[in-house]
């Protein structure tokens, strides 16, 4: 992951020049020359990009004997290339299809991590009122994390039909823990002798929440943000195997082209689509988190 | 010696009481007994300093008579409105800057925006933090920071200041800067200040009166006038008459602590 968090780091380098902020683990020239700086960042990750890629050229290679064999149950990385992803401006074929079907998916993954961010905050913050809301909410926090979704879909269409509702459902039951817990958490670590400073100046319970316990509460937030935006991608494509009504999605797209093993280079292409968005979910938030704390908190100079 | 002897009468008998304690005791809810019977008084022109061994019961003071913790016997009789805290620990919010720190407990109290950005300007130029009003707390030194709340506290143009170990984990060649700053400060600004700290000489340096505090229950088992001016010029410290005032509280502060 060295390279996806880059782009946090060089922020944290530019904010903090000072020679002793510029990081731990990073010699204390590279900030001058960040393009050399950049290209030798990228080199770990590529040489696991390589041998994941060989690996599967490999099994893919000794496990089947003839090529259509192959190419119908896991074909060569090129195939994925050539009949999946391939041709880039066809209607039915390619990557457009795929980024057609992409599009929904991403909408119900935003819009649910949305909910998830507002309806999370809220309920940690309803949490941190007191001991006995702590007590009252939180063993329930946890179960709606351990409910086997899946195992529910039929009372979950009953609830909330089978249209872009019960995907936004979904979403959040994956991806409201993190920010519950990581939120309360935050706010329950709120410096003492900072309560005692807003106490001496008779603040209400409103100012202390949001000029003190929210802003030191946001790095930890952030950090179950991240989290969350991972599992609001798999919960909106998982969705659409299940609910198979309204717009649909990649995990619709996917489904479809599991049924046919001739399909199978469209099927991988898809999955990887899916799961780059994912990636772009993880900086952005990364990225967005890096910006906010970049100025006060240890964890943006530090990130590598 | 006659004009200091002068200087030190002075306050004494010129300043009104900012706060008193009167037999005041705290026993905590879980049995600690932390203060028995412990009078005196603050008042305006008076640094006074409480000496005394760890766990004491000096901190608990100062939480008193700012109403963060409630005595369990005798009189505090102080006025709340006007009072300055200064926390072992700068305190300073991380996510705000060295302006947005200092206009704090003024924003808090509702002092409108241009008024308490006036009053911070006065008070980082008291503190000598001009220039450095855009930076955050992580980018300023142990003994900026300090300033930085202290700064915090002179917005609200205190009249009672609460001092509680502010400069402990400082470096020593910082803390006596901060020393001759404070000094300086108590003379122009003249509040009444209660003061708590490990370090005698730094007691004796700053104060008008120091007291020492014996171990658990905590008792005022000293009381010394301290006989110098309102000015504290740095070389006072390696002065006779000085060390001889710190060897004093010393030899209480053994009894304090058998």
């Amino acid at each position: 992951m060295t390279t996806l968090d880059d782009a946090p780091q060089e922020i944290a380098q530019e904010a903090m020049a000072t020679p002793a902020a510029v990081g731990v683990n990073v010699p204390v020239h590279q900030p001058r020359s960040s393009t050399k700086h950049h290209i030798r960042n990228l080199i770990p990750p590529l040489i696991t990009f390589g041998i994941f890629i060989g690996v599967w050229y490999l099994y893919s290679w000794s496990r089947f004997d003839n090529a259509a064999q192959r190419r119908n149950a896991l074909p060569y990385p090129h195939t994925v290339i050539t009949d999946g992803f391939l041709p880039l401006w066809d209607e039915a074929n390619g990557i457009r299809p795929i980024l057609g079907y992409m599009w929904p998916t991403v909408k119900v993954t935003l819009i649910g991590l949305t909910i998830s961010i507002v309806l999370g905050v809220t309920i940690a913050v309803v949490m941190n009122l007191s001991r006995g809301m702590e007590r009252a909410l939180f063993p329930y926090a946890v179960i709606l994390q351990t409910v086997p979704i899946l195992a529910i879909t039929p009372l979950l269409t009953q609830l909330f039909g089978d249209e872009i509702g019960v995907r936004l459902v979904v979403v959040v039951l994956i991806a409201i823990f993190p920010v519950i817990t990581n939120t309360l958490f935050g706010l329950q670590s709120t410096d003492r002798l900072h309560h005692d400073l807003f106490t001496l100046n008779h603040v209400s319970r409103w100012t202390r929440l949001r000029k003190l316990e929210l802003p030191s509460a946001l790095p930890a937030t952030m950090a179950g943000i991240r989290i969350a935006s991972g599992g609001a991608v798999i919960g909106a494509i998982v969705a659409d195997f299940f609910f198979n009504q309204g717009e649909k999605g990649i995990g619709y797209y996917i489904r479809n082209k599991q049924q046919r093993a001739a399909n199978r280079p469209e099927m991988f292409a898809a999955t990887i689509t899916a799961s780059m968005f994912g990636v772009v979910m993880f900086l952005i938030v990364g990225a967005i988190t890096a910006r906010a704390i970049r100025n006060w908190h240890e964890s943006a100079a530090k990130q590598t | 010696m006659t004009e200091t002897e002068i200087a030190l009468d002075e306050p004494l008998t010129g300043g009104s009481p900012r706060l008193r304690f009167e037999h005041l005791s705290m026993v905590f809810p879980d049995g600690t007994h932390a203060i028995d019977d412990v009078s005196f008084t603050v008042s305006a022109g008076e640094f006074v300093t409480v000496v005394g061994p760890s766990g004491c019961g000096k901190s608990t003071l100062l939480r008193i008579a700012s109403g963060l913790t409630e005595h369990t016997a005798g009189v505090c009789d102080v006025d709340r409105n006007s009072l300055g805290y200064v926390f072992q620990d700068a305190t300073l919010l991380p996510w705000r800057t060295v302006q947005h720190n200092v206009e704090l407990n003024a924003e808090l109290q509702g002092v409108p925006k241009a008024e308490r950005k006036r009053r911070a300007a006065e008070a980082v130029e008291l503190v000598n933090l001009v220039g450095h009003e855009d930076k955050y707390p992580k980018q300023l030194s142990g003994g900026m920071k300090m300033r930085c709340s202290l700064a915090r506290s002179l917005v609200l143009n205190p009249e009672i200041f609460l001092f509680d170990e502010p400069f402990g984990a400082l470096d020593e060649i910082t803390r006596e800067r901060l020393n001759d700053e404070l000094i300086n400060l108590f003379n122009s600004e003249k509040f009444a200040a209660l003061f708590i700290t490990h370090s005698i000489a730094e007691a004796v340096f700053l104060s008008t009166r120091v007291l020492v505090m014996s171990a658990r229950p905590g008792r005022i088992i000293g009381d010394y006038p301290v006989p110098f001016g309102a000015e504290r010029p740095h070389d006072l410290r390696f002065e006779a008459e000085f060390a001889e005032i710190c060897g004093q509280i010393n030899d209480d502060l053994k009894d304090a602590h058998s």
